[in-house]
């Protein structure tokens, strides 16, 4: 049997910390997504251009680079932050920089692009009659987007949607690299420790492979249910 | 200020390229990080970055095309084992492949003893390896979609001209499927390279390796990762171009006809 050495319970925390890390990230990067895919449709000028630069700026750096700035810099800044406030203010408080924090901002940051991008080619493959017909009805711009183009978007998002996802569950892995206690950082501490690579790195890759298959069985089901009325063709 | 005085003046007179050396050393002067010592850094790291995303893709892409064609075959047995590659290096993220291969290749028994040792010792040599496996992986993938795509009339034709197995992979699945597979193909560098920062963390002075030790050197994140990021962003678009201008080029018979 799998001899982890005592590394048992903080791996587990670990994977905890990997999967609260990757769904909250998901959670941020879609409302992030779908408010850049808006403003790249929006014909307004400034909105446009903003969400353009957002995407093509975090689409051409890696993520470990955005990461470290954040990290690094997000202390840096939240102390000049603190310091300008005691100095004309005279408020002093101290904040506390949350490196688990920072890992979801970042993740969900850099994914938000990806996801816009996503978001705007499934939006605009709902047919415009659509629209016109909820509006006929009467309905609201927000209900037209809660009832007709919402649903009618996520089938074509989703594909995209469960490919980000995937790629957002491997990047949570670099947070190991900047000081969060994610389970790639303790079976690389507990190699080091113990040398024997195997026996942690392994059960690791498995844990990644397990949340992988999961999720694509429920994707699979996801678009079963939005293709609800279009199946069969 | 005075940096910006000498560019209007060297756009204006004669004798550019003395000025624009002043310039650039005057740009230096007043600045503690971006030093010639530091620069010579990150020069070195874009160096590595360099040679670890080309070597990589260049041994990955050897390897995913007979993987492709392995995997595209009618028979299980030979395509369950290649899918089995796939998924396991494609569904794990390569923080982890690096980890195994270099905190593991230690543990392999005798091969301290062998000819590979002086170069699996050092740490590109497994990051390398570690890059190669998990391109390969990816591009095999994207290969045995184009593969697929072939279409049905293209092998029907071959086959009519009595074109054997062998003969028919090599002059008309291949070379169409190579096209077809050439945007996929050019996202897929594109993220070698943005995945190559994570060199870094196995001590490879690579690019993110310059901008840490600048980082630590003058804890100051901002200068130190921005200038870095730029960078990157500057290779990323290069390698963008270079795709686009291949498709524009390789993928003309497909754009519709203007005339």
């Amino acid at each position: 049997m799998l001899d982890l050495q005592g590394y048992g319970p903080r791996l587990i925390e670990g994977a905890g910390v990997t999967l609260q890390l990757a769904v909250l990230s998901l959670i941020l990067a879609i409302v992030l997504g779908l408010l850049t895919a808006t403003a790249k449709m929006s014909r307004n000028w400034l909105l446009h251009r903003t969400a353009t630069v957002y995407t093509t700026v975090i689409r051409g750096v890696p993520d470990l680079v955005l990461m470290m700035l954040l990290f690094f810099g997000g202390q840096i800044g939240v102390n000049a932050i603190s310091d300008m406030l005691y100095d004309n203010y005279n408020i002093d408080i101290y904040i506390n920089f949350n490196a688990f924090a920072a890992g979801v901002i970042t993740i969900g940051f850099i994914f938000g692009a990806y996801m816009g991008e996503t978001f705007r080619g499934a939006f605009m493959a709902v047919d415009n009659g659509q629209i016109e017909a909820g509006k006929a009805y009467g309905m609201s711009s927000a209900l037209v987007f809660r009832r007709i183009r919402f649903p009618q978007m996520m089938r074509h998002a989703l594909p995209g949607l469960s490919n980000n996802w995937m790629v957002l569950l491997k990047t949570t892995a670099l947070v190991s690299v900047i000081g969060l206690t994610d389970m790639v950082r303790v079976a690389a501490e507990a190699s080091r420790a113990t040398h024997e690579p195997f026996v942690f790195l392994l059960p690791v890759a498995a844990v990644y492979l397990l949340i992988a298959s999961v999720s694509e069985w429920i994707f699979v089901r996801l678009q079963k249910r939005y293709d609800i009325g279009f199946g069969g063709q | 200020m005075c940096g910006y005085k000498n560019v209007t003046t060297s756009a204006l007179g004669g004798n550019e390229m003395l000025d624009i050396s002043a310039w650039f050393n005057d740009l230096l002067a007043g600045n503690l990080i971006f030093t010639p010592t530091t620069l010579g850094y990150y020069w070195e790291g874009l160096v590595t970055t360099t040679q670890l995303v080309f070597l990589s893709l260049i041994a990955g892409l050897v390897l995913a095309v007979p993987l492709a064609i392995m995997r595209s075959s009618k028979h299980k047995w030979i395509s369950l084992p290649i899918y089995f590659y796939t998924y396991v290096f494609r569904g794990t993220p390569l923080l982890i492949q690096l980890y195994i291969i270099y905190y593991g290749v230690v543990f392999i028994d005798g091969i301290q003893e062998t000819f590979l040792w002086p170069l699996l010792r050092e740490a590109f040599y497994p990051a390398l390896l570690a890059f190669t496996l998990n391109t390969a992986a990816y591009t095999t993938e994207i290969f045995r979609g184009a593969i697929k795509t072939t279409s049905k009339g293209e092998i029907e034709a071959a086959r009519a001209y009595g074109m054997s197995d062998s003969l028919m992979m090599r002059r008309i699945i291949l070379p169409s499927a190579f096209r077809r597979a050439l945007p996929a193909y050019g996202n897929e560098v594109i993220f070698m390279l943005h995945a190559s920062a994570i060199a870094s963390v196995v001590t490879l002075m690579d690019l993110t390796g310059a901008a840490r030790f600048v980082y630590a050197r003058f804890y100051a994140p901002f200068e130190a990762f921005l200038f870095v990021a730029a960078i990157y962003l500057c290779l990323t678009f290069a390698i963008l171009y270079f795709f686009r201008f291949l498709e524009k080029k390789l993928l003309a018979h497909l754009r519709p006809q203007t005339n």
